[in-house]
Order: structure tokens, then sequence, then C-alpha cells
């Protein structure tokens, strides 16, 4: 009796696994677009990934549901189906939005704290830290034991064998 | 003593970019279009859609575009310094009714009053993409010679109007 309902609960767990695959399946196939042309979805896609959503800015417009994200998908595809290179539909978009729509913001002169910030900083924390060990190097090698010092420490190893 | 002054001064400087940071909001995305022309556009009259109104009427003269919409929170606050604003008569407020339907926006009109010389219609939101806007409402200050000089991002205030539209809608206008 008791193996029956082990079985049982076997069976419904893989029902359920099943259902959910199912599921899953289902509205993954619901997600894909409808466009028959792959290689135009397929820049939408790359470049709906390197582009920011606007309206809720910690997405890219391949990840967001807002309605001008969905504006824009469409006329990154519509731009797309007429042909145009990934560069002049950013360039588009940037017109329009400013650079913040990119993901991989360009080096410019505005830019340029953003991208060489961080190295500046590891350079002067670097040195800094060098220069802080040097000196600790030279404080501990400056000082030797004195006379007393050094016959109390002959002392305590004489003790101790 | 001397050995505080340092990481005291690191801290401080910190302390300055954060308060700079927090007053930052990150919302408002300076738009490239300020010094730029005003994008072109040809769309129907809300109040007469056989009618149809482009920028290029406009040149010679100061105006503002209000981008807003009958779904829009942020333009239910915004809207009654507008319509105080539009009794004035300083400067002629064109608005554009940015994905909404013909019926809810007239209503709107009807029920909080029109501070527009004309109102026109972008269903689809294109033209919309053309100024850049990304969250309603916006409005755009337009020179003499229909250059974009300022870009608000979100609901006009009272603050707004007195201490960044109308000082700059009253350079432009003697220019």
């Amino acid at each position: 009796m008791k193996s029956n309902l082990m079985q049982s609960k076997w069976v419904f767990g893989l029902l359920l696994t099943c259902c959910l695959m199912l599921l899953g399946r289902v509205s993954a196939q619901e997600a894909r677009p409808m466009e028959s042309n792959t290689a135009v979805e397929v820049q939408v896609q790359r470049l709906s990934e390197e582009l920011r959503c606007l309206v809720c800015q910690n997405q890219t417009l391949a990840d967001s549901h807002a309605e001008l994200a969905q504006d824009l998908r469409q006329e990154i595809r519509e731009m797309a189906t007429k042909g145009m290179s990934d560069q002049a539909i950013i360039d588009y978009l940037v017109a329009r939005y400013g650079d913040f729509v990119r993901y991989r913001p360009p080096l410019k002169s505005t830019t340029a704290l953003l991208w060489f910030g961080p190295f500046a900083l590891l350079l002067t924390g670097g040195v800094g830290l060098i220069v802080m060990l040097r000196r600790r190097e030279k404080i501990s090698t400056e000082a030797p034991l004195s006379a007393d010092e050094a016959r109390q420490v002959s002392e305590l190893l004489e003790k101790e064998s | 003593m001397k050995r505080f002054l340092l990481p005291l001064l690191i801290f401080i400087v910190m302390v300055g970019f954060l308060a700079v940071g927090l007053k930052l909001d990150p919302r408002e995305v300076p738009s490239p279009l300020v010094g730029k022309p005003a994008p072109m556009f040809s769309l129907p009259r809300l109040d007469h859609p056989e009618q149809v109104i482009s920028p290029k009427e406009m040149l010679g003269k100061v105006w503002l575009f209000n981008v807003w919409a009958s779904w829009c929170g942020a333009c239910r606050d915004e809207h009654p310094v507008l319509v105080e604003f539009s009794k004035s008569g300083l400067v002629p407020v064109y608005g554009m009714d940015y994905k909404d339907t013909r019926q809810d926006a007239q209503q709107w009109l009807e029920q909080g009053g029109n501070p527009y010389v004309a109102t026109v219609m972008d269903v689809d939101g294109r033209v919309g993409i053309d100024y850049g806007v990304y969250g309603v409402p916006e409005t755009y200050v337009i020179d003499k010679a229909g250059v974009i000089a300022y870009k608000q991002i979100g609901p006009i205030t009272d603050e707004v109007l007195r201490d960044k539209i109308l000082p700059l809608v009253k350079r432009l206008q003697s220019q």
C-alpha cells in the first residue's frame, strides 16, 4: 500500500513537471516574433540588446515591455527591413535620444571620465599602496634594537633552550 | 594630526560627489535635439482632423510645444498650470496628443480647459520618436528660426515657468 502511494506521488510529480515544461514551451513560442525574415530578426534582437529603454532605464529594449520599447523595436525592425546597417540604426536613435540609449557609451570628451576614471582610481590606489608599504619598510629597518633590548632578547632565548 | 588629513580630504571629496549625485534626476536625460531644428511633421488637428499642421507655420515666432496625453498621470498636475499660463498670452502653446484617442483627448480638454492654440494628434507615436519623447509630459521651447532651445522633461510647474521657460522665451522673443 505504502509503495503504491509513493508510486502515485512520483507519477503526480512527473506529470506536474511535464505540464510545467509544456507551459514554458507554449509561452516561449508566443514570445517569438511574427516576422519571417530571420536575418532581420537577428539584427533587431542584436540591436535591441545594445540599446537602452528610456522608460525603464536599467532594461534593454529587448527586455522591456514598455510601450515605447515596443514602438522602438518596431521602428528598428522597419529600418532593418530597409537594409540599414547597425551603425545607421544606432545613429538614428542617438540623434533622437542621445548617447544614453547606448549601453556602450562612445569615447568622447564628455565620457572620458567614465572610461578612464576607474583606471585612474586603480592607479592612484596602487601608487598609494606602494608608497605606504615602502614607508613601513623604512620604519621597521630604521629602528635597530638598542643594546639593552638585544641583551633581553638573548636572555630570553637562552632561557628557552 | 597630519596623517588624518588625507583620508579626511578623500572623504570630503566623496561626500561632495555623492551629494551632487543625490540631486541629479536620472530620468532627465539631456536631449541631443536642443540646439537643433525642430523635426518636421504634418499631423492632423485634434479638433479639425481634416486640417494638417506643420512646424513650418510657426517660423518667425517663439512657441511652446507640449506633448501630452489623456492617459498620462503627470499631465493632470501640469494641465491647470498650462491653462493658467495660456491666459497671459505671452507665448503660443501648441499641443501634441501622444498615442491617444480623439474622444479621450477631446473630453480631457473639455473638462480641464484648453490651453492650446491647436493640438495635433500623434496616434502611432512616430513624431514622438522623432522628438525623442520618452516620458509624457514633455515640453519644447522653439525659437523664431525653428530651433529647439530647451526641453522640459516632466510636468511644467509654476517654478519651471518662472525660472526657466519665461526668461528664455523673453530672451528669444527679443532676438
